[in-house]
């Protein structure tokens, strides 16, 4: 009960003309850099993450910038599905799956049910989240707040470790983005001796650290940018949609067929999205492939089956809301959104962790009113805009490029104003573009820079207090279970190659 | 691909040595301590201030021996790709864009960052995009205007001007 008064609360905070003005402004963004190729939420946040500033120094407060942004990523979700489905291109991995089914059905002149499947399901992807959300966070944070120093350090191990037994990328690579991302984090003062650190070729800009936004921008909005341009050279093909308010209310008729796919991608998309890691990309394509094994027509999947959209769209919207849920409660982000979220956070003075709820519920509960808000903002505007984002779409990507290049170099600017920080954060985005060609995954190392200044002072904490003895981490009866259960991911690479190798032999 | 697999694991790991040099440098105003005493535990102050940097780096230089071993053995996608690292069109792209941004950083220390900005979509809207003379002129001419709206009289966040500097003072006068 208490829940639900302090939910409605917040519901009300965020229905402020101010706050809902916001949130219409965060999804039409969202929609947006969602639907464009090579745009995802996380380059919208990055990208925007600066201007926040000037949405703090009117609002006076932490929520209203984050109601902005989180409405951009509510907003990238459904718009990702707008370019899968007419140009064939996933608008961001998340709608990767999308394309599977929603491209087949497109070209065969039904574009118009894809896009309105996707943003229905989207929309009960969201809800049903949103409501597990609401009823899982406060009680998770409330057991959270009994974790000391080494369980919060093991929780980050737990982190890192998903990266590397469950991320799917090349092993050794991204074990290397994470301990770059975790060293360039400690380039400054170190907080505990006040003694100087990688402070390379003594040139003082390094002097403050390497600030958090330099790197997100550099790599999302530079490097991104760049290799979005070398991979898809500029070229894409759009199918004509036929989006009448009879065709549209038609295909929400049609949406009751992709009932399956829509509950299914609803419940596993949130459950996979709270796992650091895994996030909104693998849901979808988990709820895409369940959905196909328990279809009774499993056949016409790839053809333009309806379950085959819903499905990914469901578990995209609903695996975003499920990565805020360890971010909220825990202070720590299961994706690169929700890391350059809590980096926001952080930015705007909150503490992230399950302290939140209890000393920021004003910050809190409109934040997870906003959810509730966007999510029904979302569906209403994607449905009624369906062509003016399709006529965005036709924007040439050498129009857009130059405007986020030149968008990242002033918002870095605009930031801090330091012109160091502007030439460091291009170079960073020159480099991820560069290891992005040889598939090292840039996501664990976003990750670990906002999570380094944190995990570091829990582990020197802890080892201070064990006196150096790091059965401090196994011992205790809340960080050990976590600290084992790391370990186990951390080898479950090594796991899989035995069992192959004995596979093989056999 | 193969050979730019290796060629980055080699770089990376001269990188990974040098991040372990690097961290543990003995702070300048006390020369007693000895590079390397820092990556340790010191007794009654927990772990010293390299302690977390050395040992992430050296972590990075085993993983780099890991990819090259990856490459020496052909087992990772990349040690088997015979895909060029960039094609013809990746390098031209790379330094038409590449070179851009730098070229725009650039000049930003010398006409600001209004006039690098209309210089930078100029160059990139009609020389990259090959757009009409219209479309370029709109883009490159609106998008410092409304920026130096937004930035400098909204937000009062002032931007380098370099030497246009004197061209804006009318400008203050009349919006500040």
């Amino acid at each position: 009960m208490e829940v639900i008064s302090a939910l409605a609360d917040g519901v009300l905070v965020a229905l402020q003309p101010v706050n809902l003005g916001l949130a219409i402004l965060g999804v039409i963004v969202g929609l947006f850099v969602g639907a464009m190729p090579g745009l995802g939420s996380v380059n919208g946040v990055a990208i925007l993450l600066p201007f926040t500033f000037v949405i703090q120094s009117f609002t006076g407060g932490a929520t209203s910038p984050m109601i902005f942004l989180a409405a951009i990523y509510y907003g990238a979700m459904y718009g990702g599905a707008i370019s899968s489905i007419t140009l064939g291109i996933p608008g961001a991995s998340t709608a990767v799956a999308t394309t599977f089914d929603g491209r087949p059905m497109a070209l065969s002149g039904k574009a118009h049910i894809a896009l309105v499947t996707a943003a229905l399901a989207s929309f009960v992807g969201g809800t049903v989240s949103n409501i597990i959300f609401t009823a899982f966070a406060p009680a998770l944070a409330s057991v959270a707040l009994d974790f000391g120093d080494p369980e919060i350090f093991a929780l980050m191990l737990l982190a890192f470790a998903t990266f590397v037994g469950l991320g799917g990328d090349d092993i050794p690579k991204t074990i290397f983005s994470i301990c770059i991302g975790l060293v360039l984090a400690t380039v400054g003062f170190d907080i505990v001796s006040g003694e100087p650190r990688l402070i390379f070729f003594d040139i003082t800009g390094f002097s403050h650290g390497i600030r958090f936004l330099v790197l997100a921008i550099g790599v999302y909005g530079i490097g991104e940018m760049i290799w979005t341009i070398n991979t898809s050279r500029y070229s894409s093909s759009m199918t004509q949609v036929d989006v009448s308010a009879k065709n549209i209310w038609l295909a929400i008729k049609e949406f009751k067929t992709a009932w399956r796919g829509t509950s299914i991608g609803s419940a596993l998309g949130f459950f996979v999205g709270i796992l650091p890691a895994a996030g909104a990309t693998p849901g979808s394509l988990m709820s895409y492939g369940v959905t196909k094994l328990i279809s009774k027509n499993p056949k016409e999947f790839g053809k333009g089956a309806i379950d085959g959209i819903a499905a990914p769209e469901a578990a995209n919207n609903s695996a975003s809301t499920g990565a805020m849920l360890p971010m909220m409660t825990l202070g720590i982000p299961g994706s690169p959104t929700t890391a350059v979220l809590l980096a926001g956070m952080v930015i705007w003075g909150l503490q992230p962790g399950p302290l939140l709820f209890t000393n920021q519920p004003d910050f809190v509960w409109p934040l997870i009113g906003s959810f509730y808000i966007s999510n029904v903002v979302a569906v209403l505007i994607n449905l009624a805009f369906i062509p003016v984002f399709l006529w965005m779409l036709r924007m040439p990507f050498t129009i857009l490029a130059p405007m986020i290049f030149v968008l990242s170099l002033v918002g870095t600017f605009a930031a801090y104003l330091d012109m160091f920080d502007v030439w460091l954060m291009v170079i960073v985005g020159v480099a991820a573009f560069f290891l992005r060609i040889l598939d090292y995954p840039l996501a664990p190392a976003v990750l670990a820079i906002v999570l380094g200044p944190i995990a570091e002072p829990k582990l020197r904490q802890s080892l201070l207090f064990s006196d150096g003895d790091f059965s401090i981490f196994f011992t205790r009866p809340i960080a050990g279970p976590i600290t084992i259960l790391a370990i186990i991911l951390i080898l479950l690479p090594l796991f899989k190659v035995i069992k192959n190798k004995m596979k093989a032999a056999s | 691909m193969r050979k730019a697999e290796i060629v980055t694991a080699v770089i990376l790991a001269i990188l990974s040595l040098y991040l372990m040099w690097k961290s543990g440098e003995p702070p300048s105003w006390n020369p007693d301590i000895a590079r390397f005493d820092n990556i340790w535990m010191i007794k009654g102050e927990g772990p010293g201030s390299g302690f977390w940097p050395f040992w992430l780096s050296f972590i990075m230089f085993l993983s780099t021996i890991w990819i090259a071993v990856n490459w020496f053995r052909k087992t990772s996608p990349m040690s088997v790709s015979d895909e060029p690292f960039l094609d013809a069109y990746g390098m031209k792209m790379l330094v038409q864009v590449g070179g851009g941004l730098f070229g725009f950083l650039a000049l930003i220390h010398i006409i600001g960052f209004y006039g690098a900005m209309c210089v930078f979509l100029i160059y990139y809207l009609k020389f990259l995009g090959r757009h009409t003379m219209t479309v370029t002129l709109l883009i490159s001419v609106l998008t410092p205007v409304v920026c130096f709206f937004f930035f400098d009289i909204a937000m009062r966040i002032v931007l380098p001007k370099g030497y246009l500097e004197p061209l804006f003072i009318p400008l203050y006068d009349i919006f500040l």
